[in-house]
C-alpha cells in the first residue's frame, strides 16, 4: 500500500531533470564557455525521472537579465522556481536603486539562493545552477559554477554542470581554446553536448526528426540572444552531419614524437 | 494648545498645507501620444528623479517632498514585484497599483500630524492610446483617473490652459514634447528667454512599441534630439470646454473638435 523508498530522497532518486539514483545526483548537462566578446551558454532538452524521459523539449537555460543568462541542474520544479526568483530580485534591484546589480552581486545572490534550498538538497531536492554573463565594467565575459550549499567558483575558460558535465568537459577540453569567437563557441558547445548525451542517459541529443535542439544563449556587450530554433538547427546538424563521418567526433592533433 | 480641535479642522489645516507646498514646486506634465506615455518634468538634478518604472508597462510619477514620494515609489516597486512574482506578471496592473497607493496615502493623512507633500501618477502603456490608463493620487489619498494629459502639481491651471488647447489625440512624440515644452513654459515666465536645455529636463517615456520592460529615461543625446526635432501642435480652433464625458476620448477628431479633459484641479 504504501511506498516510502519511492519518495525522493530514500534511495536518491528525484522527480524529473535529476539522474539516475544513488551515485550521480543531477541529470542534465548544460556548458558555458568565455568567448572573445562575452559568453556563450548551452543546454540539453531531456528531462528524466528514473528512466523515464519524462519531457523531451525542457528549456534548461534562462535569460537572467539583459547581461546574464542561467541554467539549472537538479529537480526541475525547484530549479525553475530559483531562476524564476533569480530573474525577480535582478530586476527589483534595478528597479529600486536605479541600476543593475554588478556581476559579482549578481552571482553572490544566486550562491545566497542556493544556499537557502540547503535543506531541501539534504533531502535529495538538490538544484546546482551555472551562471554566464558580460561583465560592463571589464568588459569580459565571465562564467561561474556552483555547488549544492551556494559556493562560487569562477571558471576561466569553460565549465559544464549536470550528470552529462564530465563527458561535456571532457570534449570542450580538447574543442577550446582562448579567444574563441561567438560562432566557434557555439560549435564546440554543441560538440560538447552531443559528447555528454553519448555516454549520458539522462542526457538529450538533438532530436532531428522532431528538430528539438539543444538551447542555445550567447550574451556579448549587445546584451543577451537566444538562438531561434533555426539557428541552434543549423549547427546541431552540422554536428550531426560530421559524426556521420567520425562518430567519436573531431579529432584532436597530437604533437608527434619521433622515436 | 487647545484639548480638542475639530476633525473638520484638522483635515482641512492637513490639507491646506498639502496643497500650498505643491503649489509652490515647478509643474510637471503627463502627456499621452502615439508613441506612448510621455513625462517631462523640469529637474536640474541627474541624480534625483521624479519618473520611475514600477513594472513591465506601468511608470510612477511625482512631484512633491522627495523623500516622501521616494519612500513610496520604493514600497510601490516591492509591492509590484511580490504581487508579480507570487501571481504572474501579467496581474500587476496599473489600477491596483493605484488603488494601493489610494489606500496608503488616505491612511497616512489621517493618521500622522504631517500629511505626505506628494501627488503622484501611476500610468499604464496600453497597446493603443485608447487603452492607456493614467491614475492621479494625491496626498489625502483620493484617486482620479486622468485621460490625455496630467498636470502635476505647481500652478496646475495655468500649465493646463495651454494643454487644453492645443492637446489633441494621436499625437507624435515630437508634438508632445513640444506640447510639453509649451505647456511648462508659462511657469517660467521672468526666469529669461533662453531656450531650456536637455540637462534642466527630466523626461521619460513608457514606450508602446517595447515588448517587455516600457519605461525608458530619454535623456543625453536623445534628449537633445527630441528637443531639436520637438514641435507644437497649433492651438485647436474652437476654445475649450470645462470638462468632457470619458468616451470623447480616443477618436481622432478634426482640429476644430474639441479633445482632451481637464484634470480635476486641487
Amino acid at each position: 500500500m504504501t511506498a516510502p523508498e519511492l519518495l525522493p530522497g530514500r534511495n536518491g532518486t528525484s522527480v524529473a531533470v535529476d539522474g539516475a539514483p544513488g551515485d550521480i545526483p543531477h541529470g542534465t548537462t548544460i556548458v558555458a564557455a568565455v568567448t572573445a566578446d562575452g559568453v556563450v551558454m548551452a543546454g540539453d532538452r531531456r528531462a528524466t525521472a528514473g528512466n523515464m524521459i519524462a519531457q523531451r523539449d525542457v528549456e534548461k537555460v534562462f535569460r537572467s537579465d539583459e547581461y546574464t543568462c542561467i541554467g539549472y541542474s537538479g529537480v526541475a520544479g525547484i530549479g525553475a522556481e530559483l531562476v524564476k526568483l533569480f530573474q525577480v530580485e535582478l530586476e527589483h534591484y534595478e528597479k529600486l536603486e536605479g541600476r543593475s546589480l554588478s556581476l559579482e552581486g549578481k552571482a553572490n545572490r544566486l550562491g545566497g539562493l542556493v544556499r537557502s534550498n540547503l535543506g531541501g538538497a539534504m533531502q535529495g531536492l538538490a538544484v546546482v545552477p551555472l551562471l554566464a554573463g558580460y561583465d560592463e565594467e571589464t568588459g569580459r565575459g565571465r562564467i561561474f559554477n556552483y555547488d549544492v550549499v551556494g559556493g562560487r567558483y569562477e571558471e576561466q575558460r569553460f565549465t559544464g554542470v549536470g550528470s552529462g558535465s564530465l563527458f561535456a568537459r571532457g570534449a570542450l577540453k580538447k574543442l577550446y581554446h582562448d579567444g574563441m569567437s561567438t560562432n566557434d563557441a557555439v560549435l564546440a558547445c554543441m560538440q560538447a553536448l552531443y559528447d555528454a548525451a553519448d555516454d549520458d542517459s539522462a542526457t538529450g541529443g538533438p532530436d532531428v526528426s522532431r528538430r528539438i535542439f539543444p538551447m542555445i544563449a550567447a550574451v556579448t556587450a549587445d546584451g543577451f540572444q537566444r538562438y531561434s530554433e533555426d539557428e541552434a538547427a543549423r549547427y546541431a546538424l552540422a554536428v550531426v552531419n560530421e559524426r556521420m563521418q567520425r562518430p567519436d567526433g573531431p579529432a584532436a592533433e597530437m604533437q608527434q614524437i619521433t622515436s | 494648545m487647545p484639548f480638542y480641535v475639530s476633525p473638520e479642522q484638522v483635515m482641512k489645516d492637513k490639507a491646506d498645507y498639502a496643497r500650498k507646498v505643491l503649489t509652490r514646486i515647478r509643474s510637471g506634465v503627463v502627456i499621452t501620444c502615439d508613441a506612448g506615455i510621455l513625462f517631462v518634468a523640469p529637474n536640474p538634478s541627474r541624480a534625483l528623479r521624479k519618473f520611475s518604472e514600477l513594472y513591465d508597462r506601468i511608470a510612477f510619477a511625482a512631484v512633491g517632498r522627495y523623500n516622501e514620494f521616494e519612500t513610496l515609489r520604493k514600497a510601490g516597486v516591492r509591492y509590484a514585484d511580490m504581487t508579480g512574482f507570487q501571481y504572474d506578471r501579467r496581474d500587476v496592473t496599473s489600477r491596483g497599483l493605484a488603488d494601493w497607493y489610494a489606500q496608503l496615502l488616505g491612511q497616512l493623512f489621517t493618521d500622522s500630524s504631517k500629511p505626505y507633500e506628494v501627488e503622484i501618477v501611476v500610468a499604464e502603456v496600453g497597446s493603443s492610446p485608447d487603452t492607456d490608463q493614467i491614475y492621479r493620487i494625491i496626498f489625502d489619498g483620493s484617486v482620479a483617473e486622468e485621460h490625455g494629459f496630467v498636470v502635476m502639481g505647481g500652478q496646475a491651471d495655468r500649465v493646463a490652459e495651454v494643454l487644453k488647447e492645443r492637446y489633441q489625440p494621436h499625437l507624435s512624440l515630437q508634438e508632445a514634447m513640444g506640447l510639453a515644452m509649451a505647456a511648462l513654459a508659462v511657469q517660467n515666465e521672468g526666469a529669461g528667454s533662453d531656450a531650456v536645455t536637455g540637462d534642466q529636463l527630466e523626461v521619460a517615456l513608457l514606450d508602446r512599441s517595447r515588448t517587455h520592460r516600457a519605461f525608458r529615461t530619454v535623456a543625453g543625446p536623445r534628449l537633445d534630439a527630441l528637443l531639436g526635432e520637438a514641435k507644437s501642435p497649433a492651438p485647436l480652433a474652437a476654445s475649450a470646454d470645462a470638462s468632457l464625458p470619458a468616451g470623447a476620448e480616443g477618436d481622432s477628431q478634426p482640429p476644430s473638435d474639441e479633445a482632451g479633459e481637464a484634470p480635476s484641479s486641487t
